[in-house]
C-alpha cells in the first residue's frame, strides 16, 4: 500500500529522516517506536503530504505522490488520527464534526448522518451527535477523534500517540477497537504492553532510518 | 469569555432561521444607524429588549457585556459635550457644556446599544457554526465566510492559549508588578500565545486536510423556513420601517 524510498527529510538543518525506506502490505498492523523527537510523527505526515521531503519516492496505492493534488486522493482512504483531539475536532458538534469528512468526500448529508450515527454506535458512543467538541472529556475527545477517522470508510489507518494521556478503560476500548477493525495501520506509541496487544509488526525509527525491533 | 455562550439555551428566538436572522439584524442595524432622531433611537431599544426577553437570555451576563460597549462610549461623553458646537447650558469651571454635544452622545449611546443588544439577542443566539452556514446559503463568497468562521475558530484557541499559559505562570507565582519583570513576562506571554495558536492553526489546517478539506464546507442542515421565520421577518421589518417613518 506505501512504499518509501530513501526519504530525507531536514528540521533546522539536522537531517531528522535519513535516507529512510517504509514498506506498508495490506494487512500489516505496524507499531512504529522511536525516542522522542526521532521522526514518526514527521514520517506519518510526509505520508499524508502534509510534509514535503527534501528527496525520495513516495508511492502510496500504487502511484507516485508528489504533489498536493495527488496527496488529497489518497487522504480519504488513509485516515489520520492526531496526537491532540483538540486539533482534529473544530465543529460545534460532535455530529457535525464527525460528518465533515463524510461531507468532503462527496456524501450527501443525508448519508453523512447515517454513516455518523453507525460509527459513533460502532465506537459505542450511541446519542453523542448533539454533545459539544470542547466540553467532552479528554477520553471521549479521543474517541470521537478516532470516529471523525472512521467516518471515512478508510483503507488504511495513521494513529498518532492513540492512548498517550488516557485512563485504563478508554485505553482498554481503543486496543479493543483496533483488534476488531480489519484496517492495516501504522500505530506511533511509546506503550509496548499496548503495541503487543495491537500490533503484529513493530519498526523502530532512530538516526533517521527504520529498524524491524 | 465564550462567545457562543448564549447560543446553547433553546427558545422561540434561538430556534429561528439563521438566514432570517441575520437579515433582521441587518436591516434594524442599518435602521437604527442612519437615523438622528433621539426618540426613535430609544424607542429602537425596545425591540431587542424584547427578544432578550423572549430567548431567556441571563441579564446579567448581558448588561456585563454592555458594560464593555459602554466603556468606549464612555469616552464620547468625556469630549463631546465640550467640543461639539452648539448652545451653551452650563459652566463647569473653564468649560462649555453644549447642549448639541450633550444630545449627540446620548443619540450614539442610544444607538449603540440597541444595536449591540439585537446582535446579542439574535445572532448571539445562533452558534457560529449555524451563521456560518446562513451565511453560504444567502450567498456569500466562500472566502468571505471562511475568513468569518477562521476569525471565531482563532480567536477562541487563542483564549483558551492565553488561560493555559496564564496558569503556568500563576502556579508559579506570577504576581503581576509594576517593574521590568512584569513587562518582559508579559511580553514573552504574549510572543508565546503568537506562536502557539500559529502553530495549533497550522495542526487544525492540517487535520482538516487530512479529512478531505478541499475550501469548502459542506452544509448539513438545510434550514427550512417555518411559520415564526416568517412572522419575526414581518415583525422586524415592520419595526425597522416604523423607526424610519415615526419622525
Amino acid at each position: 500500500m506505501i512504499h518509501l524510498r530513501n526519504v530525507r527529510f531536514k528540521y533546522n538543518s539536522r537531517y531528522i529522516l535519513n535516507g529512510l525506506d517504509l514498506s506498508v502490505a495490506p494487512g500489516d498492523r505496524i507499531g512504529l517506536v522511536g525516542p522522542n523527537g526521532s521522526g514518526k510523527t514527521t514520517l506519518c505526515q510526509i505520508i499524508m503530504g502534509l510534509l514535503a521531503p527534501e528527496s525520495g519516492d513516495i508511492e502510496i496505492f500504487g502511484k507516485a505522490r508528489v504533489e498536493e493534488q495527488e496527496f488529497q486522493e489518497i487522504r480519504g482512504r488513509i485516515g489520520f488520527l492526531f496526537q491532540d483531539a483538540d486539533d482534529q475536532l473544530f465543529c460545534p458538534t460532535v455530529l457535525e464534526d464527525v460528518a465533515f469528512g463524510p461531507l468532503n468526500m462527496g456524501k450527501s448529508p443525508t448519508e453523512a448522518k447515517r454513516i455518523v450515527t453507525a460509527t459513533l454506535a460502532s465506537l459505542n458512543l450511541k446519542g453523542f451527535e448533539e454533545r459539544i467538541t470542547y466540553q467532552l472529556s479528554g477520553g471521549e475527545k479521543r474517541l470521537v477523534s478516532l470516529a471523525t477517522v472512521l467516518a471515512m470508510e478508510p483503507d488504511m489507518l495513521i494513529l498518532d500517540e492513540p492512548t498517550s494521556g488516557l485512563d485504563e478503560e478508554t485505553t482498554e476500548r481503543i486496543i479493543h477497537i483496533l483488534s476488531e477493525s480489519h484496517l492495516t495501520f501504522i500505530l506511533i506509541s511509546h506503550d509496548r504492553e499496548f503495541l503487543e496487544k495491537t500490533t503484529n509488526k513493530i519498526l523502530k525509527i532512530k538516526n533517521g532510518i527504520i529498524y524491524e525491533a | 469569555m465564550d462567545i457562543e455562550e448564549f447560543a446553547l439555551d433553546n427558545s422561540f428566538v434561538h430556534n429561528l432561521d439563521p438566514r432570517v436572522k441575520i437579515v433582521c439584524a441587518l436591516i434594524f442595524s442599518t435602521v437604527v444607524a442612519v437615523n438622528h432622531w433621539i426618540p426613535a433611537a430609544a424607542l429602537a431599544i425596545v425591540f431587542p429588549m424584547v427578544l432578550i426577553v423572549a430567548a431567556r437570555i441571563n441579564v446579567r451576563r448581558v448588561l456585563s457585556r454592555l458594560a464593555v460597549v459602554n466603556t468606549f462610549i464612555l469616552f464620547l461623553w468625556f469630549f463631546l459635550p465640550f467640543t461639539f458646537p452648539g448652545e451653551v447650558i452650563y459652566f463647569l469651571g473653564p468649560l462649555e457644556i453644549h447642549r448639541e454635544g450633550l444630545l449627540y452622545a446620548l443619540l450614539i449611546t442610544l444607538k449603540s446599544n440597541a444595536i449591540v443588544l439585537m446582535v446579542i439577542a439574535l445572532l448571539g443566539t445562533s452558534p457560529v457554526f449555524n451563521l456560518v452556514h446562513a451565511l453560504s446559503h444567502m450567498g456569500i463568497p466562500d472566502k468571505l465566510v471562511h475568513i468569518f468562521f477562521f476569525c471565531f475558530r482563532y480567536v477562541h484557541v487563542i483564549h483558551e492559549e492565553y488561560h493555559r499559559l496564564a496558569k503556568a505562570m500563576k502556579i508559579r507565582s506570577f504576581q503581576p508588578r509594576s517593574d521590568i519583570h512584569t513587562y518582559r513576562t508579559y511580553a514573552y506571554l504574549v510572543g508565546m500565545i503568537l506562536v502557539r495558536s500559529f502553530d495549533r492553526s497550522k495542526r487544525i489546517l492540517a487535520a482538516m486536510k487530512c479529512r478531505g478539506f478541499k475550501g469548502k464546507f459542506y452544509i448539513l442542515h438545510h434550514y427550512e423556513m417555518r411559520k415564526c421565520d416568517y412572522l419575526m421577518a414581518m415583525s422586524s421589518v415592520m419595526f425597522s420601517a416604523a423607526l424610519l417613518v415615526v419622525k
